[in-house]
Order: structure tokens, then sequence, then C-alpha cells
């Protein structure tokens, strides 16, 4: 983790020029050649594959989901050196499973691929982080858990982060979720208001944990009781 | 020295050419006139409406005009608190101990609909007005209001501070919050002040 990479964007070798892509079909079309590879190397852990818009998303295995992205971020012909996105989306309908996706771009080759994985409604709604091949899965499964209550297991320090530790009334975009929250206004109020401000976020998160020595007397008892941490 | 006439109770009256310079007027409204000529806001913008404020503030409509010269970055510094902008249940106790932490005499402006009323953030996440968290002296209708909106509220809020009385000490009254609940106003005037109206509806459709 020291130093940075300079990627730069289209350095594979044999790319056609970019260019805006014109009269694009609804569906199918052409599909990313990273999903053949896919197809190639993960067999029966690639579901399906559909382009939409141009677009190509893979359907897979959500249990396999760390090989997978694994694969795509080391392997030299596929290079997807930036997660942009990690999200989920539940269906109105109620039997549709939720869907868990993660959205992949290769700067080297100017490929943008999107992975769905698969909840059946039902099953416990848990899938394996990615953390350990892309740091910055940390805040966006972070918040995939906030919103939705799916767990990614392996992930270092799955807690809330839109809303703060403390909050009680589920996981707001389930479908299950009423908009005004379960609770009353007061309710909310009071619990919002109950709360220590200070105490929602990690050191780390303050900036203050270099100048811990020159924090004020009363607030160095409190970091060291705890309170911070929001616990 | 010469008599002056008894002044009108609400005017400043000033005699040039008696040299000795006597001013009479009430001790209430010459620290009222102060007051209201020289209000330091707390600026706590959350969203769009803070942009209108900011461009209240700069030259061309000119907060400087209305005394407020200074924008109090710090609370302890600061007499009225304007909020402009959506307010969600985190900022919350954030909101309370700003007020908390201004001086009295102080005032607050609620500006736009958010603030005033939660706007169309009918959700879990948004403060349904700010008056459920502290009390409010002025609010301010718009979406986000207009500079001109905003400058007229501070003027109806430069006369409710001309109007105080040293005497009247329930105006300078800190409010106490419930140190149970921390409510200042009870649980069922806040959930009749956040009622749904207009096309705001209880549940999404998939609640049903």
């Amino acid at each position: 983790m020291s130093g940075f990479t300079v990627i730069r964007a289209g350095t594979a070798p044999d790319l056609p020029t970019p260019a805006t892509p014109k009269r694009v079909p609804h569906r199918g079309g052409a599909a990313n050649p990273s999903a053949e590879a896919l197809k190639a190397r993960f067999g029966d852990a690639i579901r399906r594959v559909d382009v939409v818009w141009g677009e190509t998303s893979v359907t897979i295995d959500a249990a396999k989901v760390l090989d997978i992205v694994r694969w795509l971020h080391d392997d030299t012909s596929q290079s997807y050196e930036y997660l942009v996105d990690v999200t989920a989306v539940e269906f109105r309908d109620r039997a549709l499973p939720i869907e868990v996706i993660w959205h992949l771009r290769s700067i080297k080759y100017r490929r943008f691929l999107r992975l769905k994985g698969l909840i059946e409604k039902g099953n416990p709604l848990s899938v394996p982080s990615v953390w350990a091949v892309y740091k910055g899965a940390d805040w966006l499964e972070r918040e995939c858990y906030d919103m939705f209550g799916i767990t990614f297991t392996g992930h270092p320090d799955l807690r809330r982060i839109l809303l703060w530790e403390q909050y009680a009334e589920g996981f707001p975009l389930r479908k299950d979720f009423p908009l005004r929250g379960r609770f009353s206004r007061a309710e909310q109020l009071r619990q919002a208001l109950s709360a220590n401000p200070e105490a929602r976020y990690s050191m780390e998160e303050l900036s203050i944990a270099d100048a811990f020595a020159e924090l004020p007397l009363d607030m160095r008892e409190r970091i060291k009781h705890g309170e911070s941490t929001g616990e | 020295m010469g008599l002056i006439d008894a002044p009108a109770p609400n005017v400043v009256s000033v005699e040039p050419a008696h040299s000795e310079g006597w001013i009479t007027t009430r001790l209430d409204f010459l620290v009222n006139w102060g007051r209201a000529n020289s209000l330091w806001p707390m600026p706590f913008g959350t969203a769009c409406c803070a942009i209108e404020f900011m461009a209240t503030a700069a030259s061309k409509f000119d907060l400087a005009r209305f005394g407020m010269e200074r924008m109090g970055y710090s609370p302890r510094q600061a007499d009225v608190l304007i909020c402009a902008g959506r307010v969600p249940f985190k900022l919350a106790p954030v909101l309370r101990r700003i007020w908390q932490q201004m001086p009295q005499p102080k005032w607050a402006i609620s500006m736009g609909a958010c603030a005033s009323t939660g706007g169309m953030f009918d959700n879990y996440a948004v403060v349904q007005g700010i008056d459920t968290i502290i009390p409010v002296d002025v609010y301010v209708p718009g979406c986000p209001p207009r500079p001109e909106a905003l400058i007229h509220a501070i003027m109806m809020l430069q006369k409710k501070v001309m109007k105080d009385r040293m005497s009247d000490t329930a105006a300078r009254m800190e409010m106490e919050p419930d140190p149970e609940s921390q409510l200042y106003i009870p649980p069922s005037r806040i959930d009749a002040l956040s009622q749904q109206f207009g096309n705001s509806i209880p549940q999404t459709r998939s609640g049903q």
C-alpha cells in the first residue's frame, strides 16, 4: 500500500479508437469480451449475460464474487483496476430476489462491466466482501449495509455510515420500510436529540488521532472512556 | 440649559441648539435600537437556501445594510441563527447544540420550506420543521426564498426586536428541554406539527 500506480486510459494494445456509439440496440448487441472470458474461466458460477443499451451485465453466483472480482482485477487480460460502485436493488415484486451489484471499470482496456449477484428471498442477506481486492469497497459496502442490511462477510468495519449507529428503525431502502420511518416523529426526534453528536465518529474520522496529546483535557478523558467510538 | 419637550416614546430626540447634547429616550428603546441594527447572523446552511443566503450577503443585496456586516461563524458571537436548508435527524442534535451555545438575547430565522416544515422531504430522514428542535422567530416561505424574502424576514425580526421590553423576562428565557426526552415541546405537538399534508403519503405503495 505504498505509492501510487499510474494507469493510463486505453493503453492496452490493439484497442479501437474511442468513438461515441451510434444506434445502440436496447437489447442484444456486442457484449463486453470479459463476459466470454468469465464464462470460460468460471463456468457454472456465471449464470447469465445481458447486454442492455450496450452495457454488459453478468449475473453471477454471489458466493463466488470475491474469486471472480479478484481474477478480473489481477488478470492482465482484464485489468479491472477500479471499483465504481457497490449497490443493491430490491424489486417491488416480492417474489424477485434482491440483487447486489458491483460496477467495475477497466481503465486500461476502456471497459465497463456490471456484476449482479442474486439473493433469493428467504436466504440470509450475506455476500462476500470485495474489500480484500478493492480498498475503496470499504465505504461503498458500508453504505449498502446501511441502506439494505446486506452483510458483507470479510469487511473489516461493517457498520452504518449515513445513519447513526444507534439507528433502530431498520434499513430505509428496503421495500418493507415505510417512507416516513417506523417510529412517530416525536420518537424519532427524541432518539436523534438524545444522541451525542461527537459519539458518532471514530478518532480517525475526526482527524484528531494524531493530535490527541494537544486536545483539551476533558475531551481526552471522554475519548479515553470510549465515548467517541459510538458504542 | 434649556427645556426640551417630552420625547415621543419611541424616538431619540436630539436638540442640536443646546450645546450640552442632551438625549432623552427610553433605555428599552435605545438598547433595542442598537440590537436591531447590529444583528450578527450565525448561518446554518445545509442546502440550496444557503446559496440564496450567500447571494443576500454578497454585494448585490448587501446584508451589511441591515447591520449584518459580520457573519458569526462561531455561535458564541452571534445574535440570530439563520437555518437555511433541510435538517436531517442526524443534524438535529448539532442544531440544538449550536442554539444552546448562542448567548442571550438570540433569535432564529427558519429560511425556506424545508427548514420550516420539512418541505418536500416528508421522509424518514428529515426533521419536519426546525421549530420542533429550537424556538423560531420568523419563518421565510419559498423554495428557496429570494434574497428579498430573506431581507423582508430580517426586517420583520428587527421590528420584533424593537418591541422587546426589559421588564418582560419571558422573552429572554432560555428554553429548557426535558432532560429525559430532550424535547422542549410535548411529543403530541411534534406529531401534530409533522402531520402529512399535500401530496405526502403515509406509506410507499409497496407497503400495502
